[in-house]
Parts: C-alpha cells; sequence; structure tokens
C-alpha cells in the first residue's frame, strides 16, 4: 500500500489536505477558521483533479503550430483538459461560497458579538429561555 | 453475604441520595404531626443529613470543569475525525489508477475529441477554453449563476443593512481606513499600476481562447485594478463611475447576454439547426465562435462582483 | 415520437426560470412587481411541465428523451434527460412553488423589508432553475454545481428575513451544506477518475463493468458512501438534521414553505438518481448501501417524530415533523426495489404538497394570534382564520395517515412495496410507530387551535385572510385531497416513470 501510495503522492497529499480541511470546517468553532477549512478542502479537491488530468510527457493542451500553418492535434501530445475545466468552474463556487459565508459571519458578529456559532447559540438559548418563560407565563394567565 | 451486599447497596445508595452518616450527638426531633400532607415526610426525613445528591456533584463538578473537558474532547474528537477520514480516503486512494499513467480509465475517446476536434469544432487554439464555453457550456453557465446567487445574497446581506443605520455612526468594524486619503506613495504607484493592470486584465480577457486565462482570471484582475483605486483615491471616486446601481445592471445585462447567446446556441444544437455563429480561424483573435463575447461578460460580471465584495466588506456599500 | 415544442421544455423551464431570475434586479420595486414576475414564471413553467408530462404519456405509452445541450452529442456535451417522472416532480415543484408564494403572499410583504423583497425574488428565481435543473440532468458536474446554486439560494433565502436568529440558523444551515458539497465533490472526481466519464449513463456503464470484474471496489464503495453521505446532510437525513429545525422555524413562512417542501426534495431525488442511474440498483446492493439508507431512514422516522413532540414553537414541531417524512422517503428509496423507489416519489410528492400547506397555515394562525408563534398562543385560532385552520387539520390528518387525505396514499405505497422485502417487519412496526407519534404531536396542536377561548379571541386583531391566501389554501386542500382519494393512476405514472429512468 505504502509504495503505491509514493506513487500516486500528489494524491496522497491532497486527500490528506482535504481531510484536515473537512475536519477544520466540521469541528472548528470560530467562524472564520470553518471558511479557512472549507477553502483548503476546495485547494485539495483541486491539487487532486489536477494531479489526475496529467499525463506523464505531456504538454498543456493549448494547441501548438506544427511549422507549416496548420496545428498538432494529436491526442498524445496534451494531457487530459477535463480536469481542468472543472477546477475552474469549482474555483468560482468556492469564491462564492466563501464570500456568503463571510457575510453571514459578519452579519452574526453584528448580531451576537462573537464569531463562535456555540456561543452565539448560548446567547441565542438565554434569549429563548426568556421567551418561552414569556409564553409559559401567558399561558398561565390564559388558563387562569 | 446477603447482608454485606445489602450493607454495600445502602452506604451506594446514600452516597448517590446525599445522605451523610448520622451524627452522634444528634437530637433526633419529634415526629412531625400526622396531619401535614403525606408527600413532605419523606423529604424532610432526607433533608435533615442532606450531603450533596450526586447530580448535584455532578453538576458542581461541570461547572467548574466542563468547559475544559468539553474543549478537550471537542479537540480529540477532531484529532479522531480527521484521523478516521484521513485514513480511509488514503486506503482509497492507494487503489486508484496510477498517477500520470496515459492507459487511465480517465484517457478515454471522450478525451480524444477535445484534443483532435477541438480545434475546428470549437474554433478555439485554449482546448480548456473550447471544452468550458462550448462542449460543457451549461456547467459553466451554472457556474456565473453561483457567482451571480453570491453577489446578489451578499449585496442583501451587507448593502440593505448600511441603509438602517444612522449615518452619523461610522461602524467600529468596518472603515479601516489605514491607507490615509493623501498617501503620496500609494496614489503615485497606483497611477503608474492601474493602467497596466487594467490592460493586462483586458489582455488576458481577451485572448482567453488563445492563452491560458480567460473570462474569470481575466476579471479578478481588472477587480485588482478598482480595489488599488478605491484603496488610493478613496471609495467615493470609484463610487462616482461604479455606483451599486452600476453594479447590478452591468452584472444582470453581462449574465444575460451571456444567457441568450448560450441559449440561442444550446437550442440551435439540440434541434440540429444549423447556428448561424461563425468558428472563425484557429489561432486569431476574432475566432472561436460565442467564446470571445462569453469571456468578455464572465470577465464584467467577475471584475464587478470581487470588487463588490470588497467594498461590501470593507465599507458596507458599493 | 415527440413534438418539437415537448422536445425543448426541459431546457424552455430552466432557461425561463434563470432570465427571470436575471431580470429581477433590473426591474421597478414598486408595487411587488418582482413578485408577481416570479409567480408568473413559475406558472408558466407549471403550464410547460404539465403539458411534457402529457407528451410523454400520451395514448398508453412511456417515452424519455435526451436533449443535447449545444451541438455535441452525449459523452462529449452536457445532457438533459426527461421522462414522465421528471415531469410529474417538476409540475408539483412548481405548484408547490407557486402556492407557497401566492399564500404568503401578505406574510412575506410584512416580514420582508421592500428593499431585500426585489432580491428575495432572485433568489427563489434561482432555487427554481436549480430544483429543475437537478431534476432534469443527465450530467453528474452539472448536477454539483446546480446543488451549489440551490445552497447558496436556500441559505439566504432563511437570511432574507432581518434578525439576529435567521442569520445564526442561515450559518448553521449553510456550514453543514458545505459539508455535504465537499463530500459531493470528492466522491464525484474519484467517481471521474474510476469511470472516466461524467455522463450518468456512460458512468453507470464503466461501473458495470468494474463491478463484475471486481476491480476498484474500495474507491467505488468510498465514493457512494461520500456521495450519499454529503446529500443526506442536504436533505436533512435524521442523524444529520440537527439545521433544520432552526433553519426552518426562524424563517419566513414563504421560505420555511419552500425550504421543508422542495429544497429537501431535489437533494432526495438526486439521491435516487445517483442510485438508480449512475451506480444500478443491484450495485448498490453489493455495497450495502441500500441497508445503511433503510436504517438510517427508520431511525429518523422515529427519531424526527420524538424532537418534534417536544418543541413548543408550532414552525419548529412542523420542521421536526418534515425529519421524520424525509424518513420515509429514505425508507422507500433503501427498500431497494421499484416498488420502493415509486412509493418514496410518491411521497416527495406528498410531503411537498402537504408541508407547504401546513407551514402556510400555521404562518395564518400565528399571525391571527399577534404573530406568536408558541402553541399555545394558537389557541381558538381556527375561529379567526377558518382557512389556516382547514390547512392545519387536513395537514395534521395527512401526516397521521388519515386515509382520504394525502399522506394515507403514500404510507400505503410504501406498506405495499416493503412486503416484498425481507425487512417487512422493520418497516412495518416503524410505519405504526411513527404514525402514532405523529398523532401525539398533530391531535394536540389540532385540539389547541379548535379550543374557544374567549378572552384572548377578543385581543385578535388580525386583519381577514386575504384572497390570495383563500385561493391557495383552497387548492392545497383539493390538492391533499385529490392525492389522497385518486393516488392510484399517479403511483402508476411515477412506477412508469421509474421503469424509464
Amino acid at each position: 500500500m505504502l509504495e503505491k501510495l509514493l506513487l500516486n503522492h500528489y494524491e496522497a497529499a491532497a486527500v490528506i489536505l482535504s481531510g484536515i480541511g473537512l475536519t477544520n470546517l466540521l469541528l472548528q468553532r470560530n467562524l472564520i477558521k470553518k471558511i479557512i477549512g472549507l477553502n483548503i478542502m476546495d485547494t485539495a479537491v483541486y491539487l487532486f483533479l489536477a494531479a489526475k488530468g496529467y499525463v506523464e510527457g505531456r504538454a498543456a493542451p493549448i494547441l501548438i503550430e506544427n511549422g507549416s500553418g496548420g496545428w498538432l492535434n494529436s491526442s498524445s501530445i496534451y494531457v487530459n483538459p477535463v480536469p481542468a475545466g472543472l477546477v475552474l468552474t469549482g474555483i468560482v463556487v468556492s469564491v462564492s461560497v466563501t464570500a456568503f459565508a463571510l457575510a453571514l459571519t459578519l452579519k452574526l458578529y453584528e448580531s451576537y458579538g462573537t464569531l463562535n456559532i456555540d456561543e452565539a447559540l448560548m446567547k441565542m438559548t438565554e434569549e429563548q429561555k426568556d421567551i418561552e418563560a414569556r409564553i409559559d407565563e401567558a399561558e398561565e394567565e390564559v388558563l387562569a | 453475604m446477603n447482608e454485606e451486599l445489602r450493607a454495600i447497596w445502602q452506604t451506594f445508595f446514600n452516597w448517590v441520595m446525599g445522605i451523610g452518616p448520622r451524627p452522634e450527638n444528634e437530637v433526633i426531633p419529634p415526629e412531625p404531626p400526622p396531619d401535614l400532607p403525606f408527600t413532605q415526610k419523606p423529604r424532610d426525613k432526607y433533608s435533615r443529613f442532606h450531603e450533596a445528591t450526586l447530580k448535584e456533584r455532578y453538576n458542581q463538578w461541570l461547572e467548574i470543569h466542563g468547559l475544559h473537558l468539553f474543549s478537550v474532547l471537542y479537540a480529540g474528537l477532531s484529532v479522531l475525525t480527521c484521523v478516521v477520514i484521513v485514513s480511509l480516503l488514503l486506503a482509497t486512494v492507494a487503489e486508484l489508477p496510477p498517477f500520470g499513467h496515459e492507459r487511465n480509465p480517465a484517457n478515454n475517446e471522450v478525451i480524444r475529441r477535445y484534443v483532435e476536434h477541438g480545434g475546428h469544432e470549437t474554433g478555439a487554439q485554449n482546448i480548456v477554453a473550447g471544452l468550458i464555453l462550448d462542449y460543457r457550456a451549461f456547467d459553466t453557465f451554472g457556474e456565473s449563476a453561483v457567482l451571480f446567487t453570491a453577489a446578489v445574497s451578499v449585496l442583501m446581506l451587507l448593502g440593505a443593512s448600511r441603509s438602517n443605520k444612522p449615518d452619523d455612526g461610522e461602524s467600529p468594524l468596518r472603515h479601516h481606513h489605514a491607507f490615509s486619503k493623501n498617501d503620496t506613495i500609494l496614489r503615485g504607484v497606483a497611477t503608474l499600476s492601474i493602467p497596466a493592470i487594467l490592460m493586462m486584465g483586458c489582455v488576458v480577457v481577451i485572448n482567453g481562447h488563445l492563452s491560458p486565462g480567460g473570462g474569470f482570471s481575466g476579471g479578478a484582475i481588472l477587480s485588482t485594478a478598482l480595489i488599488l483605486a478605491a484603496n488610493a483615491y478613496g471609495f467615493g471616486r470609484v463610487h462616482d463611475f461604479f455606483s451599486e446601481r452600476t453594479f447590478i445592471v452591468s452584472s444582470s445585462t453581462a449574465l444575460m447576454i451571456y444567457a441568450l447567446s448560450k441559449g440561442y446556441s444550446f437550442f440551435t444544437g439540440a434541434n440540429h439547426i444549423h447556428s448561424i455563429i461563425p468558428k472563425g480561424t484557429i489561432g486569431d483573435i476574432l475566432s472561436g465562435g460565442l467564446i470571445l463575447p462569453l469571456n468578455i461578460c464572465v470577465g464584467l460580471i467577475v471584475a464587478g462582483t470581487l470588487y463588490g465584495f470588497y467594498a461590501l466588506f470593507s465599507e458596507g456599500d458599493i | 415520437m415527440i413534438g418539437m415544442f415537448a422536445y425543448n421544455i426541459p431546457f424552455a423551464s430552466i432557461f425561463v426560470m434563470m432570465i427571470s431570475a436575471i431580470i429581477t434586479p433590473l426591474l421597478p420595486n414598486r408595487n411587488r412587481i418582482p413578485e408577481k414576475l416570479s409567480c408568473f414564471a413559475v406558472g408558466f413553467v407549471g403550464l410547460m411541465s404539465a403539458y411534457l408530462l402529457y407528451a410523454l404519456t400520451a395514448g398508453g405509452q412511456t417515452q424519455s428523451f435526451n436533449f443535447a445541450m449545444g451541438h455535441f452529442p452525449a459523452p462529449w456535451g452536457n445532457e438533459l434527460r426527461a421522462g414522465p417522472l421528471e415531469a410529474v416532480l417538476s409540475l408539483v415543484f412548481c405548484v408547490a412553488m407557486l402556492l407557497s408564494l401566492t399564500g404568503n403572499f401578505s406574510s412575506t410583504a410584512e416580514d420582508i423589508a421592500p428593499k431585500r423583497r426585489n432580491i428575495f425574488c432572485v433568489l427563489v428565481n434561482l432555487l427554481t432553475a436549480s430544483l429543475l435543473a437537478l431534476t432534469y440532468t443527465n450530467d453528474l458536474f452539472t448536477a454539483y454545481v446546480f446543488i451549489e446554486i440551490n445552497t447558496i439560494a436556500a441559505c439566504a433565502i432563511v437570511a432574507v428575513k432581518e434578525s439576529a436568529e435567521t442569520v445564526r440558523a442561515a450559518l448553521r444551515y449553510l456550514v453543514m451544506s458545505l459539508v455535504g458539497s465537499g463530500l459531493v465533490m470528492i466522491a464525484i472526481c474519484l467517481l471521474y477518475d474510476l469511470t472516466g466519464h461524467l455522463l450518468m449513463q456512460n458512468m453507470h456503464r464503466a461501473i458495470g463493468e468494474l463491478v463484475a470484474t471486481k476491480r476498484y471496489m474500495m474507491p467505488l464503495t468510498v465514493s457512494l458512501a461520500l456521495i450519499t453521505a454529503g446529500l443526506a446532510i442536504k436533505s436533512a437525513l435524521y442523524p444529520f438534521a440537527s439545521w433544520l429545525p432552526d433553519a426552518h422555524g426562524s424563517s419566513t413562512n414563504a421560505s420555511s414553505a419552500i425550504l421543508s417542501g422542495l429544497v429537501l426534495k431535489g437533494h432526495i431525488f438526486t439521491i435516487i438518481k445517483i442510485f438508480y442511474r449512475v451506480y444500478g440498483l443491484d450495485v448498490i446492493h453489493v455495497l450495502r448501501m441500500d441497508t445503511v439508507i433503510f436504517i438510517l431512514g427508520i431511525t429518523a422516522m422515529i427519531m424526527g417524530s420524538v424532537h418534534a413532540l417536544r418543541q413548543k414553537n408550532v414552525k419548529r414541531m412542523i420542521a421536526w415533523s418534515s425529519v421524520a417524512q424525509v424518513g420515509y422517503i429514505f425508507m422507500g428509496v433503501g427498500l431497494n426495489t421499484i416498488a420502493g423507489i415509486a412509493a418514496a416519489c410518491l411521497h416527495i410528492i406528498v410531503h411537498a404538497c402537504v408541508k407547504p400547506m401546513l407551514f402556510t397555515a400555521a404562518g395564518g394562525l400565528s399571525n391571527a394570534a399577534g404573530h406568536k408563534k408558541g402553541l399555545h398562543a394558537l389557541m381558538g385560532t381556527f375561529y379567526v382564520n377558518i382557512w389556516a385552520g382547514l390547512g392545519l387539520i387536513a395537514g395534521a390528518c395527512s401526516m397521521m395517515g388519515i386515509p382520504g387525505f394525502a399522506g394515507f396514499a403514500s404510507k400505503l405505497s410504501l406498506t405495499l412495496a416493503s412486503f416484498d422485502h425481507s425487512t417487512v417487519v422493520w418497516a412495518l412496526t416503524a410505519l405504526a410507530a411513527s404514525s402514532v407519534l405523529n398523532a401525539l404531536y398533530y391531535v394536540p396542536a389540532v385540539i389547541v387551535v379548535l379550543t374557544h377561548n374567549k378572552d384572548a379571541q377578543k385581543n385578535f386583531t388580525a386583519p381577514a385572510p386575504t384572497m390570495s391566501y383563500k385561493v391557495s389554501m383552497l387548492i392545497f386542500l383539493a390538492l391533499n385531497f385529490y392525492l389522497g382519494l385518486f393516488c392510484v393512476p399517479l403511483l402508476r405514472l411515477i412506477t412508469r416513470g421509474v421503469n424509464v429512468l
């Protein structure tokens, strides 16, 4: 297994990074760190895709002139262009999602004064308890 | 034996319920009057020797150590999850087709057509540009829609909040005027470099079908020129020619042109109608069919959106 | 063969919604023009879907077709695919979306600032476009891109109502959704590496060869597990559903209705498509994913209801009930038979019609009680807003599975589907237990609403329900009874659709 991992070392690095990113996204309590985790994971996926597109000894997929006015278009010259296209799409998606997440984080900070989603939850539940207490009171009044 | 077990159980039970040993010199109070409600009696009996029940002790302990324990647990859980996920994925990767091998499943007839016929079928020298803007254009249209969605959502979240606030209150959170308004060096460098950056951005956008680059990368470069201008001359100066309304109108119009032209090409393609769009000669600037106009549209959207993000985050307004 | 007009409908539906989303920011923001445009566009797409359904099933035959997006055929270009099942689902999505918008027309105006209402419409249009694209797409990567549009738009329509609570709920939803998208993306990369395709039927063929020769089994299993987990998080399968009650309970009524009724369903249908069209049911069985889904579905059926029992806020209660209903759908998928998947699809349709009705009704009732959401504050509101009261009662009956209401039809077909399966005892026990639990929290809610309460009723100063509210509720009720009484032709239609999926 180890030698196979060494052979696929780019992919191995990519999955280690994406594991780190995913864990950060799941378990960090600071939202900015969560978003950084998201970006690590996305970037790792791009590394994975780039590694998957590579073929030993071939050139980037931009047609080369053959010297007599034509183009070299044999498929044995160029690497796989599909992963490059997927990465381009993925980058835009990641930028969009990051911006949106940061905007929500900014709003959260303005409302609760914290970047920690658990602290926000605690403040929230305290408020909720107040509300519930008020509901209970109202209920008792109604019953009485 | 049974007696001993019972005694041990009794001690344990007392410990859990918080009933301490009876003090030697205790004066047992007289029995409560019998007319008291039935439910109160046992409680009085216990409370006399009350120490602390297990639950209370646990809560007390939790109050002191809970937060620390929680964070340790969290960290442990994080590491555990990370290790599990990574080892699972590593085991997967070890079985994947080998890196860089030309007979991997991904190098199949799909790729062959992209490379061998991509040139004359799309007219683009850059195979990736032909791939994302012609062969798989629907994905790329979706991608622009993602950016549009995010731009609209961020504008909703951050843009609208500004108008509710009183104008005098400079929000302490935003407004970091680290660059003073009259920084000579910044202004000088900006004056020199902004034209160069703009030109670079335009080159990357316009040559998207010939060389690496395209609408997204070129648009990102263009947006840096706008951001630099905003920092050197103040947001007000940029606002004169790029306001929120300009932002919305330019993004929507560019995306609309994108949608309509691509819609035309999808419609003609699916119904086997001949498309009137010429492919041009490979390698010329005016080639690649719709790829050049689409790249310009995407460039405009991206430049506007990225500058819009920057302005919204730092100023709360475009 | 199929006519030229019907052939272009899948593409036209997506593009009509996209273009109305793009044009909305340019519209004048008065007289609620953007919202009217959204309603009009959704209604138009609904009509087109109905015609497509008619064209695909006319004359007793079942047709399906592929639609190449551009000048290049299948493995090179993107493709859409339409069959009866896709047409039915997009019709139901459009109807439910339209009714959620019109039914909550007045509460949207109260909850959302005028400046944001324009953007709310953009997001609703994008959400509809992404749901239609997820329904029709035949390409896994296109599905990923539209899942992302769906995620951002869904989180944004939670946060569109301006309050601290919605921002927190939207963030929580977003973080969970992003974990899901990340897993889906990794899985798609693995699958691309193993098969060399992104198009569903080509992937299916390649996976079939791999499984037949027992190659790459470990990566295949991992990719299936990742993609299922990712989409299960987004469709709120029980252990991953903690974000749902916050998001659905705190947002404005229209958003809650859309999120519960439609957004979850888009992701569930994507899972069904991936199981059926990418891996194939036999491969799913070989890789044991059907058992996992079945167990998780049963757990969700019970636990969703148990959580719902403990809620005091009526919208949160309905939101937790969604978790239980998602469990029903996953149980059907986990049966891993055509009958099971057809029953799951029927439940998708039933829930897409009933849950928006419940949210609209709950919104109307709490509006009648002066914007209080506590269950006890709703005492006697039935007599203030009868339409909302009727909606709540019909929805509750449907969720409990009373014969004649929509929920009964889908529960019955789930039960019948489970008879072919070895785990029939478990399925029946869970169905029975979950129905009893549903009754345990819906019946008290109905009783509270029906109880006369003279003192509080004097304080209710809500305006009478508007015309659009009454009409929407009437259509909701009619749909509910239609699905409950005449589900057999629909189920037959779905089964035909699943057969050609």
